[in-house]
């Protein structure tokens, strides 16, 4: 099968992930569309790899994934706080910076 | 002998006075007035001292130069500090520190009510010291220092009783005008540097005859310009009538026996310069010439007794300015002139001052009158310095204006009998002035207020002036005796041949006496048959009430130079508003303007944010692939 139809796949998912991280409101979504966006690069990367018959790529999408836990543990207890103080997950809500 | 020979102590002693009773302060009330006093006194002594080693010395050998410290040091180009003591400047010290002594010494009474007396002296001393400085330094440069520093003495001494604005007004007024001739000093010697690569007076007398003649006349006009502001003449003059604003004392040393002969100091030093180029010449003596008449025609219509003595200081130093630009004949007589009359008018002064004692400070002429019952010691002493000032026989006076009126007539030609004339009038309008000062303040019947006590002044006070009467007796006698001062002084000068006088000595003294007697007799004419009216009559000719205004110089001064720059200053403002300030505000409300737009794209919402970063991420994915298309 062609290798750039896998980056297809990987520009169509980062491209849901991306309008979903502008258009959505619920923390929660707004999260796993990050997430999204995460794994469509990994799905880049990992084509990458194959096509240029290295391993370069693959060791990236590790690392990748590491980051990724990260930001869930760290990302998920700040949802949770915001929710446990506001009653509510609304990204547009947080917005207490602006005053 | 001293500890070493230096002539710094001359500067030393009045400088460290004035630094003691300034840093002091209040400790230093109760003795300051002493303190300075005795270092004064110790300047004049260590100038005797000089005087008599000077005179040990054989003639070519007089003059001593010292280096003090390298004052500029710039690559190549350096300046040292350093002081220079001959004939002339010996003349000076003494006058100075002499003077200056007596002057202190009657300042002790005379400013005994003042709670400021302390201050007053420091500035004396600091007076004292920077004129010295002036004389004594051996180069442009130095001089320069010490011309500033009397113009600040002077300042600070004219506006000493500042709570007045009138008086602070004064004192502004001298320094400004004072600038005006500064300016000149500083152009004069930017140009010789540049034409001739030294500031010392003797490098500059060296390189003077190989320099040309276009470059030394612009030098003699600047040195001019110079001397006009700082010694009152045509056209810098306006400043020294309101300058009796300070202190009598003050008006004595400074505005009558010393600083304002600085001028005349300046242009006989720089008789190098004079000598070779004739234009600078023929211009001092057009202003000395018109200096004196101005000053002489000023005085007869001041009923302020210190404002009439002003005008006739103003007079008299067109009379030496005139003898200074007569050359190598006169210079010897400039200087005679100025040290008698620093005797004669410091004490007709120390006079004014000591009546003023006695009349609650009334300047008014008109209100005075018989004061010589009641002032018998001011009567004789004042009265010795008016036959001083009017030139008659054997006082001082005498001996050293008749000299210039009789070399200006020798100048020769047409210009000798205009310059002759002009000072022969001038002689005659003196006449008239002093004796109308003598008659409305000594005699007649008196017109006081009724609260007025005229009474004699203490000890202190009359007893310069007497000193200084001595001084106007003889002063002249003894300079002019075998020549004295005209031989002490020629080493200096050019050398001249002696020219066929075009009239004799005997027929320019009896038409200089003729001139005086008809001044005279006017003057009792007018104001001594029948009652001084103690009010400035009203009715009087156009003449007389523009002589009143000062000749309108102020009014002049006002519409050419005051109106003038405040209009450049106003346009300057409003450029300053309009463009300078509109540049900067500009870029201030431009940035406030669009930092007030920008500021609307921060929401404070995370996913316009978010929406922002994508933007850029497309924007710079794109450009990328532009790029690499």
């Amino acid at each position: 099968m062609n290798a750039a139809n896998y980056l297809y796949v990987s520009a169509l998912l980062f491209t849901i992930g991306a309008v979903g991280v502008v258009v959505r409101r619920n923390a929660i979504v707004v999260f796993m569309c990050v997430e999204l966006m995460l794994n469509a690069a990994n799905l880049a990367f990992v084509t990458f790899s194959r096509i240029n018959g290295n391993l370069d790529g693959q060791v990236v999408a590790f690392f990748t994934m590491v980051v990724a836990a990260c930001e869930v543990v760290v990302g998920l207890a700040i949802i949770v706080t915001i929710y446990r103080s506001r009653r509510s997950a609304s990204v547009d809500d947080a917005s207490l910076l602006k005053r | 002998m001293l500890i070493n020979n230096s002539l710094v102590y001359l500067i030393a002693l009045p400088l460290a006075g004035a630094a003691i009773l300034l840093l002091a302060g209040r400790r230093s009330d109760k003795w300051g007035h002493i303190l300075a006093t005795l270092l004064s006194a110790a300047s004049f002594i260590v100038g005797l001292l000089q005087l008599s080693q000077m005179l040990a010395r054989p003639t070519g050998q007089r003059a001593v130069e010292q280096k003090l410290f390298e004052w500029i040091s710039v690559g190549t180009f350096k300046v040292d500090a350093g002081l220079m003591l001959d004939q002339l400047s010996i003349c000076f010290v003494l006058l100075i520190t002499g003077v200056g002594t007596l002057i202190h010494i009657y300042s002790i009474s005379y400013m005994s009510h003042d709670h400021d007396r302390r201050r007053f002296f420091a500035y004396l001393n600091l007076f004292i010291a920077a004129m010295l400085l002036l004389v004594l330094g051996n180069s442009y440069l130095n001089l320069y220092v010490g011309w500033e520093g009397v113009g600040l003495a002077s300042y600070l001494l004219i506006g000493f009783w500042n709570q007045k604005p009138a008086y602070a007004t004064a004192s502004k007024k001298a320094f400004i005008m004072n600038r005006v001739g500064d300016m000149g000093l500083s152009f004069a010697i930017m140009i010789a540097f540049a034409s001739l690569g030294t500031f010392s007076f003797a490098g500059i007398k060296e390189a003077a005859p190989h320099a040309s003649t276009a470059s030394l006349t612009a030098i003699g006009i600047m040195l001019l310009v110079a001397a006009t502001g700082k010694s009152a003449q045509f056209p810098l003059q306006a400043w020294l009538g309101d300058a009796m604003a300070g202190p009598t004392p003050v008006s004595a040393l400074i505005h009558a026996a010393t600083m304002v002969t600085a001028g005349v100091y300046l242009i006989t030093r720089s008789n190098f310069i004079f000598d070779a180029a004739p234009t600078a010449q023929l211009l001092v003596i057009i202003v000395g010439a018109v200096t004196l008449l101005f000053g002489a025609v000023i005085g007869t219509a001041k009923d302020d007794i210190k404002k009439a003595l002003a005008a006739s200081t103003m007079s008299q130093i067109g009379y030496m300015i005139l003898g200074a630009g007569l050359g190598p004949v006169g210079y010897a007589f400039a200087i005679m002139h100025l040290l008698t009359h620093g005797f004669f008018k410091a004490g007709m002064f120390l006079g004014a001052g000591s009546v003023m004692h006695g009349m609650d400070d009334e300047v008014n002429m008109r209100k005075y009158g018989n004061l010589r019952k009641f002032m018998p010691i001011t009567f004789v002493t004042f009265g010795l310095g008016y036959l001083a000032i009017l030139g008659v026989p054997p006082f001082a006076g005498f001996y050293s204006k008749d000299k210039i009126i009789e070399t200006a007539f020798n100048a020769g030609g047409t210009r000798g009998l205009l310059i002759g004339s002009a000072a022969l009038l001038g002689a005659g309008l003196t006449a008239f002035y002093m004796t109308r000062v003598m008659i409305l303040t000594f005699t007649g019947a008196p017109r006081w207020d009724e609260k007025a006590h005229p009474h004699e002044s203490p000890i202190l006070m009359w007893l310069p002036m007497a000193i200084l009467a001595i001084g106007s007796v003889s002063s002249g006698f003894l300079l002019s005796r075998g020549n004295a001062l005209v031989n002490w002084l020629a080493p200096l000068f050019a050398e001249h041949a002696e020219k066929a006088a075009v009239l004799k000595p005997v027929v320019v003294t009896s038409l200089a006496l003729l001139m005086v007697v008809i001044g005279v007799v006017i003057a009792f004419m007018k104001y001594s048959r029948g009652e001084v009216s103690s009010v400035a009559p009203e009715d009087v000719s156009a003449l007389t009430k523009i002589v009143r205004r000062d000749l309108l110089q102020d009014d002049f001064n006002e519409a050419v130079f005051m109106r003038t720059g405040q209009g450049i200053t106003n346009t300057l403002v409003k450029t300053d508003e309009l463009v300078i300030d509109g540049l900067v505000r500009g870029v201030g409300s431009a940035a406030l303007g669009s930092a007030g737009a920008l500021r609307k794209s921060q929401t404070g919402f995370v996913r316009s944010y978010a929406a922002w970063i994508l933007l850029g991420a497309v924007v710079l994915v794109a450009a990328i692939w532009l790029v690499t298309q």
